[in-house]
């Protein structure tokens, strides 16, 4: 039982980080409606952004206290990934607005290779160590149940993040132009909404959630290589499918729920007789059960297609 | 006359004779060369057969390796753990193996089919980009099944499987190179074929003329897995090594990049593009850290600027070209 609780504890903290990225896929594609397969490259780009960044601040704010200078590395991470998500848009996607869904998916499955191998080119293929900015610590809880000051951190953040989106896209103006050109885009301008300036804002967002995906998902597991976005993306895409993508509280059920499902899996695979390997199938059966049971998604709105 | 009315026949039995010929001749060609050649062969088959599926049929399949996986592990399995008895059985010689090679290709090729089946099933309620990711998925569980088997068994585990007998010559791969061209376009060409053009370009009005896309989406998808499965068999008898990690979402890539450079839906274009892929990746290969990065930016390119591939399909066009809104 105690171990069940670990296990739960531990894909909780995993789940935590696939909803923040699952919550970029959801956005453009409630936006966009269409896959933005690159994401979890922006993820990766996050991790490294991250680890240059603290290699060139760390001399600089040595003084300043570890949570503050985490906050700062972090931020600042996530504002060059949404500025890189932007240029991806305008650059990839932009030209492409009008054209069918497919050859959208197949520029971004491009996008996707580009990054992950320009990305070897520049950082290299080896993996290399992330620095721990808050020396890490375990705190015993209750019942003989351990858990990281990494993980709290991890959940602290995300949880924080996602207040903010929500805030974001329920309170302000911007907000309110996602939620109506994800409703019906043709209104959506006709009402005076700059669809492009809402695209590039929603990517922007999309871009600065993974980035800080990505630095999360370091600190829990701290090892980076330019390929390491790829599971995850496609993991994090299996948990908005399975929440009901467009849809932002179902990204991170989903998210919660692919992390458990997966951690359990692997925590358990010795009792029922797999290779612990398996953990890496599991999101994709998840995602074909899903899809042919309730292809709307958990909590999605069933549509129907218009002809 | 003869050759408009057996035109496509000819082509094949054109193609058979030749690769019989060269592969008669296959002692004086260099190796490196014939290396070339033979990956070319396989890259045809590989991207014709995922072109029925993508191109003709409009589903976008990104698993193509899972399929060449089941064909390559199929008929490897079956050549080194019941090959020699077979072939001893079968009185020895080129005959005895040839015989055996055909029947390894044949039972890879039909446990490719039977995944393409499964594949399929599910294509059923889903298109587009949903679908995509679907394939991409079956792929992944095919490659984590195969590298998480017990590294004794017979699938060999993450190693994979070594010592393969190196079976395959030219003319096993140009053969079914030309066979596949022959069927898929034979095919797509037929009244029966209509149906999957019908899927690609307006599924809903096709079914309300009581055409019946399920059963062309499946057969599309098995006789695509099945072109691959004995791709992927002649692929492991060429090799002799494989392993699961070769067959991943990367090999999809691959071919997906050849039928989008060539032309959905357009089997001359396809072709060209393997044969000019699959040359373009050897003199790639001092230049390894840029190859995938050429290719990506080719997709991108290729998106923008040319969605329809560098030769597309001419009746397609005409056809496109009458219409001056996009129905997309």
């Amino acid at each position: 039982m105690e171990q069940f609780i670990q296990q739960l504890l531990n894909g909780l903290f995993l789940g935590a980080i696939y909803a923040l990225i699952a919550l970029g896929y959801t956005m453009v594609y409630g936006v966009l409606r269409f896959i933005n397969f690159a994401h979890g490259d922006v993820f990766m780009l996050g991790a490294f952004a991250g680890y240059y960044l603290h290699k060139a601040l760390m001399p600089l704010m040595g003084a300043l206290p570890a949570p503050i200078s985490a906050a700062v590395i972090l931020l600042l991470a996530m504002a060059i990934c949404a500025a890189l998500g932007i240029l991806i848009e305008f650059l990839a996607y932009r030209p492409l607005r009008s054209r069918p869904r497919l050859n959208v998916l197949i520029t971004a499955i491009g996008v996707s290779l580009f990054l992950e191998y320009t990305g070897q080119l520049i950082f290299g293929a080896t993996q290399r160590p992330f620095p721990e900015v808050i020396p890490k610590k375990n705190i015993e809880g209750l019942g003989g149940l351990y858990v990281s000051n990494t993980q709290v951190i991890v959940l602290v953040t995300t949880v924080a993040l996602l207040v903010a989106l929500r805030f974001i896209v329920m309170k302000t103006k911007m907000g309110l132009a996602m939620r109506a050109l994800s409703l019906n885009p043709t209104a959506a301008t006709l009402m005076g909404v700059n669809n492009s300036v809402v695209i590039s804002f929603t990517f922007g967002l999309g871009s600065a959630l993974a980035a800080a995906g990505g630095i999360l998902y370091a600190s829990l597991y701290p090892s980076i290589e330019p390929f390491m976005g790829i599971l995850p993306g496609l993991k994090a895409f299996v948990a908005a499918v399975l929440g009901g993508i467009g849809n932002i509280p179902g990204a991170a059920l989903g998210g919660l729920i692919i992390g458990i499902t997966e951690t359990l899996v692997a925590g358990y695979s010795q009792d029922i007789g797999i290779p612990s390997g398996y953990k890496d199938g599991v999101a994709f059966v998840i995602l074909i059960l899903i899809l042919l049971f309730k292809p709307s998604g958990l909590l999605g709105k069933v549509e129907r297609e218009k002809v | 006359m003869i050759f408009k009315k057996y035109g496509t026949q000819l082509f094949l039995l054109a193609a058979l004779v030749v690769s019989l010929v060269v592969s008669l001749f296959a002692d004086q060609i260099d190796d490196y060369y014939m290396d070339i050649a033979l990956n070319v062969g396989i890259n045809i088959i590989l991207a014709v057969s995922l072109n029925l599926v993508n191109g003709h049929t409009g589903q976008f399949s990104l698993g193509h390796a899972a399929f060449m996986a089941v064909g390559a592990y199929g008929s490897a399995v079956l050549t080194l753990q019941a090959g020699a008895p077979m072939v001893s059985a079968l009185g020895g010689g080129v005959f005895g193996q040839s015989l055996v090679f055909i029947i390894a290709l044949l039972v890879g090729g039909v446990f490719a089919a039977l995944l393409g089946w499964m594949v399929g099933v599910p294509s059923l309620r889903l298109r587009g980009d949903y679908l995509a990711i679907v394939t991409l998925g079956f792929n992944e569980i095919v490659r984590v099944v195969f590298t998480n088997t017990n590294a004794d068994g017979p699938f060999g585990g993450a190693l994979g499987l070594k010592g393969i007998e190196p079976y395959t010559n030219f003319f096993w791969v140009f053969a079914i190179a030309a066979i596949s061209v022959y069927v898929v376009g034979s095919m797509v060409n037929s009244t029966y074929g209509r149906g999957f053009l019908v899927v690609r370009d307006d599924e809903v009005a096709g079914e309300s003329m009581g055409i019946n896309t399920v059963r062309y989406k499946v057969t599309a998808f098995v006789i695509g897995a099945f072109f691959a499965g004995l791709a992927g068999g002649l692929y492991a008898h060429l090799r002799t090594t494989i392993s699961a990690e070769g067959f991943g979402f990367l090999k999809s890539v691959d071919v997906v990049v050849m039928v989008i450079l060539g032309g959905m839906g357009s089997t001359l274009g396809v072709v060209i593009a393997a044969v000019v892929l699959t040359v373009l990746n050897e003199y790639l290969r001092d230049f390894e850290q840029y190859r995938m990065i050429i290719f990506s930016l080719i997709l991108i390119i290729m998106m923008i600027v040319r969605p329809q591939g560098l030769l597309p399909n001419v009746v397609l066009q005409r056809k496109k070209n009458k219409k001056t809104v996009d129905p997309a």
